[in-house]
């Protein structure tokens, strides 16, 4: 299974196994990790799933729907050229390896 | 109460249960009803009212993410439409399946967005002060009408931009609407009965004319001009937010008030830390289900966990039994306000997950802040009264006496 990496603000880093087809915000909410909150729980309503794309990563991601680009002008710490929602980023092969940096907040 | 398996429904075993979870001793204390549901199996037969019921959260998160096959546009109450004339206009949202819920559905989502959130934040975060400020001047009140209606029915109209006259109307028609979801009752058949004038000031509220510029409503309004709905949407589409934007939060405000009051230590975890206040009220949702059961109506025959279930049939999810699956939920019967509260069901899940919940939200945070800000302790002063709706879970009166921090 592609592992993926987590990079809070204080420069501390979680490795997380993913699951079959799960989405980087499924992966990390299933191992408990503080700072994805998901309050939609991946409906692409809420932007609480915000992080910021490792920028050697950011063309390998699937592009951003209409929606998940109105969402993140919502974000609760400023929205960048590498912001994504997690719960938009489903974890295939290739993947493997992604570093997701989190924001300091997602409220 | 008894559980029997029928080999007969449609070949499988699917138990039957003698239960009527729209009957005042059930809603006196579902929890045990809630637990047998649970235990009987994934999938079960309510004789009572000839319905497919799911209690786990395995099930009920399946029926709501599968919209093609359990669809909404059939009612999401008991009443099948294709059968029975609905008791007025079908919500153009809530009971709608794609393609047409898609197109609504993106009217409401940029209405009451996270960002739009921020923009009345800080007018909601005012109105909760000086609900404190008048509730530290009683010391002695009744949470329900001076803090979890009151609270609400100071910002919820003039957000969605309703005149002031006639507001009175607001509670008792979502009320009705909450009650017409069940079986024909007395609770159903009483709010139709009596619901003629309530009828009345919503459909002309909803109108362009009546909405001040700026609300929720003007804003849903302004859409017409987009092309993105029609002039004769609009005012279903505002009926939406009077139906489902107040009541709901009067009991989801109501839950969290009552669970804070209950369990102290929660309340001086939620004192010693404020930023949990938005996880006490998501919690508050999972753990009180404001709104407990939603309907929906299958569009082919299907299999689910090994039970066939025939086209045209209703099946009740139990939102609130799910909320407290054991098989989802560590310590399912504790109101732990740290707890990862996110992927319960009490907003529901999926395409149709509540499309107000952002306004809920900031609702509950913003009332919790301020509370657990300026008080020391709350304390329940007298026996709490339950108020009896088909679909909405919350009390009539909950007498309380607090300590200013
Ligand atoms: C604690 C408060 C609330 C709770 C527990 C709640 C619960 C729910 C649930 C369970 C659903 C799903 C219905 C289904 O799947 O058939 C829903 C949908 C909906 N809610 Fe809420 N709600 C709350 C507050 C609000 C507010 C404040 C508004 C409006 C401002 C609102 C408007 C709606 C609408 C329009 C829908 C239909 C969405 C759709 O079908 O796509 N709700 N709500
Ligand atoms: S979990 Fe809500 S937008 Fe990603």
């Amino acid at each position: 299974m592609p592992a993926i990496t987590f990079i809070h603000p204080d420069g501390k880093s979680d490795r997380v196994e993913t699951g079959d087809g799960e989405s980087a915000m499924q992966a990390a909410t299933r191992h408990g990790l503080d700072g994805i909150l998901a309050e939609c729980g991946g409906n692409a309503m809420c932007a609480t799933c915000h992080v910021y794309v490792d920028e050697s990563w950011l063309a390998r991601l699937p592009d951003m729907s209409d929606d998940e680009d109105a969402l993140l002008d919502g974000t609760a710490t400023e929205r960048l050229p590498n912001s994504r929602l997690s719960c938009q980023i489903n974890i295939t092969p290739a993947l493997d390896g992604l570093v997701l940096r989190l924001p300091a907040r997602q409220v | 109460m008894s559980a029997s398996s029928s080999p007969e429904i449609n070949g499988s075993a699917v138990p039957h249960l003698d239960v009527d979870p729209f009957d005042m001793k059930f809603f006196a204390d579902p929890y045990p009803t809630h637990e047998l549901l649970r235990e009987a199996g994934p999938v079960v037969y309510l004789d009572k009212w000839n319905v497919y019921g799911v209690a786990r959260y395995a099930e009920v998160h399946a029926v709501l993410n599968d919209p093609a096959t359990f669809c909404s546009s059939r009612g999401v109450g008991l009443s099948d439409f294709k059968k029975e004339k609905p008791w007025r206009p079908p919500s153009l949202i809530l009971e709608a399946d794609p393609p047409a819920h898609t197109r609504t559905r993106a009217v409401l989502s940029k209405v009451l967005s996270p960002t739009v959130m921020k923009q009345v934040r800080d007018r909601f975060a005012a109105a909760a002060e000086e609900r404190v400020d008048a509730l530290l001047e009683q010391r002695s009140f009744d949470a329900i009408t001076d803090l979890a209606e009151a609270y609400p029915l100071s910002i919820f109209p003039d957000a969605l931009g309703l005149k002031p006259e006639g507001r009175e109307h607001l509670i008792p028609y979502a009320s009705l609407v909450f009650n017409a979801f069940g079986p024909p009752n007395e609770l159903r058949q009483e709010a139709i009965a009596r619901s003629a004038p309530h009828q009345a000031y919503v459909t002309e509220q909803c109108q362009r004319e009546n909405l001040a510029p700026g609300g929720f409503g003007a804003c849903i309004h302004a859409h017409v001009d987009e092309g993105a709905i029609t002039a004769t949407e609009a005012p279903l589409l505002v009926r939406s937010l009077l139906s489902a934007g107040l009541d709901t939060t009067v009991n989801g405000i109501g839950a969290a008030v009552y669970c804070l009051a209950r369990f102290p230590d929660q309340w001086q975890r939620l004192r010693n830390d404020l930023s949990l206040a938005r996880n006490a009220f998501e919690e508050a949702v999972r753990f009180e289900s404001p709104v407990q059961t939603f309907f929906r109506t299958t569009t082919r025959e299907v299999e689910l966990s090994g039970a066939t279930i025939g086209e045209g049939e209703k099946v009740l999810m139990f939102l609130a039994a799910a909320n407290r699956d054991p098989r989802r939920w560590d310590k399912p019967d504790s109101y732990d306000i740290t707890r990862r509260a996110s992927g319960h069901v009490g907003f529901g899940s999926g395409i149709h997950m509540c499309v107000g919940q952002f306004v809920a939200r900031l609702e509950g945070e913003v009332m919790l802040t301020a509370l657990a800000r300026r008080i020391a302790k709350i304390e329940i002063s007298g026996e709490p009264k339950r108020r009896f709706n088909n679909t909405l879970r919350g009390l009539d009166s909950l007498p309380v006496t607090i300590t200013p921090a």
